[in-house]
Order: C-alpha cells, then sequence, then structure tokens
C-alpha cells in the first residue's frame, strides 16, 4: 500500500552547544508549539502522539509523560525508537496510524538538552558485553571502521570524503541558525583537524548540540487548502546494531529502503530536487550516495567532484548544512532532514530555497549503519 | 607502550551463559558458540542459534588465527579509561570459522587484509582476547 499523508506543520528549535537546567519534556514542548503554530491549527486537532526513547530523564512511559505535559489526550501513542532514524520512522507510522483509522492528526516530536550532567544509559546488552571491553566504546569507532573498510575496497581518499564535510559546512553558511554558521570549512582545513579515530577528522564528525524537531502529520484529505508537503513512498530496514554484526561493511539497510521508498512513490532517484541524507558522519553520506544508485559502489568521490550540492546547484544535498554543519541535536538529528524538506517542499527554506522543487529523499540511519529508513515526500499530493 | 593491566576500563559484563568464554579467554582460550542443529558457528553466544533458532549448540575452540577486515586507530577514546593507551587499535577481526568478532589488535600499524593470531592480554585486570600480527 502506498503510504500516503501530508506534513503540514514543522517546528524546529535553534541548535545550542550546551544548556543549563534545561529539561527534554520543556524542548519538545516548544517544539510542539513551534510546529502546531507553523500548521495553523489548534492543539485539539491532535490526537495522535510518536516519540523517541529519553535516556535518564523518562525511561518509561513515554507517550504517556509527554503527553500530559503537552495537555493532550491521544487515541495513538508510542516511541519510535530507530536512532537517527527515529524521525523518519515517526512520519511512515503516522501516515500507516492514520491510514488505519487509528487517529487523525499525529504529533511527531523528538529532541534533547545539553546539560552538564548527561545522563548515561546502563547498558547491560551483547555490545558493551563483547566490544567495550576491547577499548570500542562510542560511535566514533564503529564509523571510522566503516570508512576504513570503505577506502581499503575501493581506493576512496581522504579528500573523497572532506568534500562531503566541506559542501556540508559550505550549506550551513546559509543558515544562521546552523552551529558552524559563521565557520566554513576547505577541504584541507577538514584534512588538518585531528584524528579522532582513524581514519575519521574531527570535522568529519557531527558536534553534539541540544535541540528539538517537532512535524505535524494529518490526512491528504484533511490537509486540503494547507501548505503541506506530502510523503509519496518509505522504507525501512534493521539489519544489526554492533558493528562486528554488520553484514556488509560498505552498503547498507538504506539501500532495500530507499528502492522501496521509490519504487511507492514510483519516482526514480534523478528526480529528486532535493537529496536530504542522514549524515552522522562523511561516511554516511558517502555509502548513501552509493547506495541510492547516483553513483556506483566505491564511486562517490567523482560524484562530489563533479557536482554542485549548494541550494542552486544541480544536486542540493542537506541544504540546512546537514548534521555536520547544523549540529546534531541528538535523536532529532534525523528529524532535520525531514524539517528542511518540508520547508524546501512549501518554499519557505528563507535564505536558501531551491527553485521550484518538487520531490526530496530523506533518509535516516541508526546505529551502526544498522537501522535504515528512507522517504520520498513531494510538493503535491 | 602503556601497560594495558593498570587501565581503568569497563571490563566485560558476563553472564552464566557467556561465562565460558571468558573462562576460556582467562586461559588464553578462544572458544564460539557452534550450532549441533544447523552446523553453523556464530558469535556471539545467545540462547539459541541466530541462524536456525535451534537451542543445540556447543562450545567449540576455534583456531586462533584470523584477518583484519577494518580497523581505528583511536585517539579519542569513548571511555576515559582508554585515554592513557591512546591511540591504539580495535578492529573487526574475521575469523576462519566464520564469525566476525570486534577486538583490540596489538599493532602500531595494522592494515587492513593482515593475517592476525589469538594474543591473550592483560586489559585493566582481565585476560581477554586481543590480536596482533600473525
Amino acid at each position: 500500500m502506498r503510504p500516503q499523508a501530508a506534513l503540514i506543520g514543522v517546528g524546529s528549535l535553534p541548535p545550542q552547544r550546551r544548556t543549563e537546567g534545561a529539561s527534554t519534556l520543556g524542548m519538545l514542548a516548544r517544539a510542539a508549539k513551534a510546529a502546531l503554530d507553523d500548521a495553523g491549527l489548534e492543539k485539539s486537532c491532535i490526537d495522535g502522539l510518536l516519540v523517541g526513547p529519553q535516556v535518564g530523564e523518562t525511561p518509561q512511559h513515554v507517550p504517556a509523560t509527554v503527553a500530559e505535559y503537552l495537555g493532550l489526550q491521544p487515541v495513538m501513542g508510542n516511541v519510535v525508537d530507530l536512532g537517527g532514524a527515529s524521525g523518519p520512522g515517526m512520519i511512515w507510522r503516522a501516515a500507516a496510524a492514520i491510514q488505519a483509522g487509528m487517529c487523525e492528526t499525529v504529533l511527531c516530536v523528538i529532541g534533547n538538552h545539553r546539560n552538564p550532567e548527561a545522563p548515561r544509559s546502563p547498558n547491560r546488552n551483547p555490545i558493551r558485553e563483547f566490544d567495550v571491553p576491547f577499548g570500542a566504546s562510542g560511535a566514533n569507532i564503529s564509523y571510522a571502521l566503516l570508512k576504513q573498510a570503505h577506502m581499503a575496497r575501493y581506493g576512496s581518499t581522504d579528500e573523497d570524503f572532506a568534500l562531503i564535510a566541506h559542501w556540508a559546512r559550505a550549506n550551513a553558511q546559509r543558515m544562521p541558525e546552523a552551529i558552524f554558521h559563521g565557520q566554513p570549512a576547505s577541504v584541507a582545513e577538514v584534512l588538518a583537524s585531528p584524528l579522532v579515530a582513524s581514519p575519521l577528522h574531527l570535522f568529519e564528525i557531527v558536534m553534539p548540540v541540544a535541540g528539538a524537531e517537532a512535524v505535524i502529520v494529518t490526512s491528504a484529505a484533511r490537509a486540503k487548502g494547507r501548505r503541506a508537503a506530502y510523503l509519496l513512498g518509505a522504507g525501512e530496514k534493521i539489519t544489526h546494531r554492533a558493528v562486528s554484526q554488520a553484514p556488509d561493511l560498505t552498503s547498507g539497510p538504506l539501500k532495500p529502503s530507499m528502492a522501496r521508498a521509490f519504487a511507492q512513490s514510483g519516482l526514480s532517484v534523478e528526480r529528486m530536487s532535493l537529496l536530504s541524507l542522514y549524515d552522522c558522519y562523511t561516511i554516511m553520506v558517502a555509502t548513501t550516495l552509493e547506495d541510492s544508485g547516483l553513483c556506483p559502489p566505491g564511486q562517490f568521490g567523482a560524484f562530489m567532484r563533479a557536482h554542485d550540492f549548494g541550494p542552486e546547484g544541480d544536486w542540493p544535498l542537506n541544504t540546512h548544512g546537514g548534521q555536520l554543519g547544523y549540529g546534531q541535536p541528538d535523536l532529532a538529528g534525523g528529524m532535520t532532514h525531514v524539517t528542511e524538506a518540508v520547508r524546501q517542499l512549501r518554499g519557505s527554506a528563507e535564505g536558501r530555497q531551491i527553485k521550484d522543487a518538487e520531490f526530496a529523499l530523506v533518509t535516516g540511519n541508526g546505529a551502526t549503519m544498522s537501522e535504515a529508513v528512507a522517504l520520498v515526500l513531494g510538493a503535491e499530493p | 607502550m602503556t601497560d594495558l593491566s593498570t587501565l581503568k576500563v569497563p571490563g566485560p559484563t558476563e553472564i552464566p551463559l557467556t561465562r565460558p568464554f571468558w573462562e576460556a579467554a582467562a586461559e588464553g582460550r578462544l572458544v564460539i558458540p557452534h550450532c549441533t542443529a544447523c552446523d553453523q558457528p556464530f558469535f556471539y553466544p545467545r540462547e539459541i542459534c541466530p541462524h536456525c533458532w535451534a537451542d543445540a549448540w556447543e562450545w567449540r575452540q576455534a583456531s586462533g588465527q584470523g584477518w583484519l577486515k577494518s580497523f581505528s586507530m583511536v585517539w579519542k577514546p569513548g571511555h576515559p579509561g582508554w585515554a592513557p593507551a591512546a591511540p591504539y587499535a580495535v578492529g573487526l577481526v574475521a575469523l576462519p570459522e566464520g564469525p566476525v568478532m570486534l577486538s583490540h589488535i596489538l599493532a602500531p600499524a595494522p592494515e587492513v587484509g593482515m593475517a592476525l593470531v589469538l594474543a591473550p592480554t592483560d586489559i585493566g585486570g582481565r585476560v581477554l582476547p586481543a590480536f596482533r600480527p600473525a
């Protein structure tokens, strides 16, 4: 079944390097209010609620806690726990819940603070038992292993990868809220930034920030007369958790997810006006470009050299700066790729608007290139 | 080179199911689960075989050989306890038996594809199954 839904409101809190005494709930509420205002709706219209996991502050009963805080009494509520793919994953679930008759209008909201005392998850699972004791804590090492594998298999170079970070920083100069607004980076500067986990340099890694993103989804029928973007296709796949269990190091679950999303929409990647691609690390964009079919496996470097990725370019890519330029507001980072696509398709991306934007590919990615969601959005139903 | 045995780092969070793996490691041996129903090895140990869901599996001694599928030299460790050892290498070790495991790689300049051999190493007060160039 083709997913059918309209994204009628978006709200984003500006990324902040640090917060003091903020609450996740408070930030979610601010983003939700912004999305509701953007949609021009009354809060009583919201009868569905999708939220992300909240390590530390609210480990359980998250939808009830968020609903209570916002004064909502939804008839459908759930947690979407797909790491960086959670945001895009919410959009397809919202559409499915609406199509199934569970509810009519869904608030999808996700975000986190950056208070000094960050809660840590007390994991007691296989990744904690079989990876951490050898010195492999955190996502940087996993993506370093993926980048090294790509370089070893295809001969891709640090310069190839640095182009991705360079373009993210370049596009962030058109986005005043971006954490790296005012700080462009040349390829040489990316390569001169310190190695964090070889072969990953600091500028190839997202900056963690506080932030929150919200999207209001309703039926295409209910969206009539409103400025909306439309869900035309979606795909999802989960393949593993720990990088040692990855079925493939140079291609990921986004490949079948994107293929499914394109098949549902009846569109090909060549029709996209915007590539809104999850970019926690440069390697993630490289693999996604190759998995999308835009370039052959191993050839993303040639693709990066052949095109212009700015809003006026031939392949607009992450016009909000991507997370590499905008900052990564924790789990909401993945949702920034949705909210930017909606703004572009509705013609409200001030100062960075793509001319006549028709279609957008949005990708979300979680854990170790192991949780994937792809969406095709359009300016018309 | 830093004496890894003195590091204050998180050790294995073993449970009864996984204890034989860590006990063998402490003796300098590498054992991995092998499903007796579908005749396939797997790693890490699980309650049931991830290939066929049979609960009939046994520990089998691995050869201790492997090759390096990928690696990273870690300059900024995710856990502060590892800072005195940085830069150090971790990598994905493809075992000839089939499974891939993440391990500590005792090599100053690893290369993808290099042959490795088991190198039981005291890390933070416990002997763990690290690897070194063969």
